[in-house]
């Protein structure tokens, strides 16, 4: 049951996130969720809408972590000033890293929660913390279990640019996903 | 509940004068208003062993720190009394000072000193107050300090918060890899004692009401936040609070058996006061929000917040027990990290206004807010346990550094540390002078 719903969860975050989709709305594909535990590739037999919907996804296996061509080697993703709203562009970052996550239940990540340096550190630590909520929020959403993940927050303590104008602050305003053991 | 002892790799607990990185002092900004004071150097009789402190500069920087005192430059002494009957308050009349400091530091054995002073009103012409007072080395600067003390609380009818100390973090990088440690040291910045080492960060240092114990944040296990409390005299720590998620800003109640902290155990960052004799917990915020930064009032009634339940962080005020917030900060986008002055009736916090974050006075009673800072990106005020000053981190060529501003913004101090990063300095209690 749970594998359905998953799916479907999937499959609606998937439509979402394509531009221009029109005609995948066939769902309930439960021989494509088995490729995408397995090293197969897409199986179009279902039908190019389906495939292309899931087909980012499908592929992905925990080699793909280490593959510096796939799109899950990349671990961060970047916020707002002030917010902890996880950008349109970085929503398909969550769902590739979601899906690896789902089809290996016993693979796990810490969701590291970061700011900048601006204003108290306290306060920072409570923005990191709520990035990395989050992330693991939108992850569970889409099949990840709770017990896969855990988040931390560093405030500005850990600051992977040091400098003290805008273009050092984006790149500290951030979520790391650092992988345990894989 | 099990109290965890916990002593690590690379943690060094109260290593006295090892880390010889002391604080310096330069002087910003000059005030007007302040008192005229002569503190001519004390003669060191007696000069077999001569002594190694200059107690006169101690005492005459502790007066201009303060901000209410504007000492005569030894150059433009007209005179360098020993005993009182050397005095011509005439003389120093003309000069326009209104005080006159005079003393000496005479030898009794090796490491063995006595200091005399003695404080007169030049426009009375007539002593106030002398004192005479044994020392052995490492003392004298603290007696050099009590007498600032004892002048201050003359002068003024304030005490004097000169004889106390500060906490603070000190970040740097050894090798390419990060340390920090928590380091204590006199109000001047002088005499620097590391209280613990880390790879990993600590933050948040805050002192409980005795004066004999230091709370802090630190992510020495597996990275992750936990909040330890460390006895400053014996090294002693233990872990108090580790649960999923934050673990952070702890401050005292002020009858030492309670702290407020900000877990984010039940998901969102929130406020519960920690019972310390049986670790029980009560939550007293909810909400969507990071409620976080609590400290409790010096009458135990009511706990001062930050929390962006607003839109932006903003200083919120409930009873103490928890219960209905009242915000009370409305100047500004963004203000935090409050700290009560010793009477309650004032707040430090960091105000932000137009990209800029500096630290301001927030009277509680009329509700008017003063800015006493103007850095870039100042933080971390903390009061002097008698409300004339304020030590804050603010940072200058790029490095963090501490400085202090008297309560009414009119004198401002920069101390620099020769290596590192220092902040979020925190002022002792005066029940930590001994």
């Amino acid at each position: 049951m749970k594998f359905i719903q998953t799916v479907a969860v999937v499959l609606a975050i998937g439509w979402l996130a394509a531009c221009s989709s029109t005609g995948d709305k066939k769902g309930g594909d439960a021989a494509v969720v088995e490729d995408r535990s397995s090293e197969a590739g897409v199986d179009t037999a279902y039908g190019e809408a389906t495939a292309s919907a899931v087909g980012g996804y499908s592929d992905l296996t925990i080699d793909s972590l280490t593959d510096p061509n796939s799109p899950v080697s990349q671990r961060v993703i970047y916020f707002e000033y002030d917010s902890s709203e996880v950008t349109e562009q970085d929503r398909e970052f969550v769902a590739a890293h979601a899906a690896i996550l789902a089809a290996n239940p016993n693979l796990k990540v810490s969701i590291e929660g970061h700011a900048d340096e601006r204003g108290s550190r306290e306060y920072n630590i409570g923005l990191g913390e709520k990035r990395s909520q989050s992330v693991r929020r939108m992850m569970e959403f889409q099949g990840v279990l709770a017990s896969q993940m855990t988040t931390v927050s560093y405030g500005e303590e850990k600051a992977s640019v040091e400098g003290h104008d805008e273009s050092a602050w984006s790149m500290n305003r951030r979520v790391e996903l650092v992988y345990v053991a894989y | 509940m099990k109290i965890i002892y916990t002593t690590l790799l690379g943690v060094c607990l109260y290593l006295p004068g090892l880390i010889q990185a002391a604080l310096t002092i330069e002087i910003t900004q000059g005030v007007e208003g302040a008192v005229p004071i002569a503190v001519v150097p004390f003669d060191k009789a007696n000069n077999r062993y001569p002594p190694p402190q200059d107690i006169a500069g101690i005492i005459a920087a502790d007066l201009a720190r303060s901000g209410r005192f504007a000492p005569v430059p030894e150059q433009n002494l007209i005179a360098q009394p020993v005993e009182s009957g050397q005095v011509r308050f005439q003389d120093w009349r003309t000069l326009g000072v209104e005080n006159l400091v005079i003393g000496k530091v005479e030898t009794v054995a090796d490491n063995e000193y006595r200091i005399q002073f003695r404080l007169f009103d030049v426009l009375r012409g007539r002593q106030i107050t002398g004192y005479s007072m044994p020392a052995k080395s490492e003392q004298l600067r603290y007696v050099a300090h009590r007498i600032s003390d004892i002048i201050y609380e003359k002068l003024t009818g304030e005490p004097g918060a000169f004889a106390t100390h500060i906490a603070y973090v000190v970040s740097d990088s050894k090798n390419g890899k990060k340390e920090y440690q928590l380091q204590l040291a006199d109000s001047d910045g002088y005499n620097p004692k590391t209280l613990l080492t880390s790879r990993q960060p600590l933050m948040s240092p805050s002192w409980s009401p005795d004066g004999r114990q230091l709370a802090y944040v630190s992510f020495e296990k597996n990275g992750r936040a936990a909040i330890f409390v460390q006895a400053i005299h014996t090294g002693k720590r233990q872990e108090i609070v580790s649960f999923q998620g934050i673990n952070g800003a702890p401050s005292w109640s002020p009858d030492g058996r309670s702290m407020v902290v900000t877990l984010s155990r039940d998901g969102n960052p929130e406020i519960y006061s920690l019972r310390l004799s049986d670790k029980k917990l009560k939550r007293l915020t909810s909400g969507a929000a990071i409620d976080t930064e609590p400290v409790w009032s010096p009458d135990g009634s009511n706990i001062v917040f930050t929390s962006d339940r607003g839109g932006s962080p903003q200083l919120y005020r409930m009873p103490a027990q928890g219960g209905r917030a009242q915000r009370i900060t409305f100047e500004g986008n963004y203000n935090a990290s409050a700290d009560f002055s010793a009477d309650g009736k004032s707040l430090a916090l960091v105000h932000g206004q137009g990209g800029q974050y500096q630290i301001a006075v927030l009277d509680l009673d009329n509700r008017l807010l003063r800015v006493v800072s103007d850095g870039r990106l100042d933080e971390s005020p903390s009061f002097a346990p008698n409300g004339s000053m304020i030590i804050y981190a603010t940072e200058t060529g790029h490095r963090g550094v501490l400085a202090a501003v008297s309560s009414d913004g009119r004198f401002r101090q920069q101390f620099s540390l020769r290596e590192g990063n220092v902040r979020e300095p925190v002022w002792s209690p005066f029940a930590d002078r001994k």
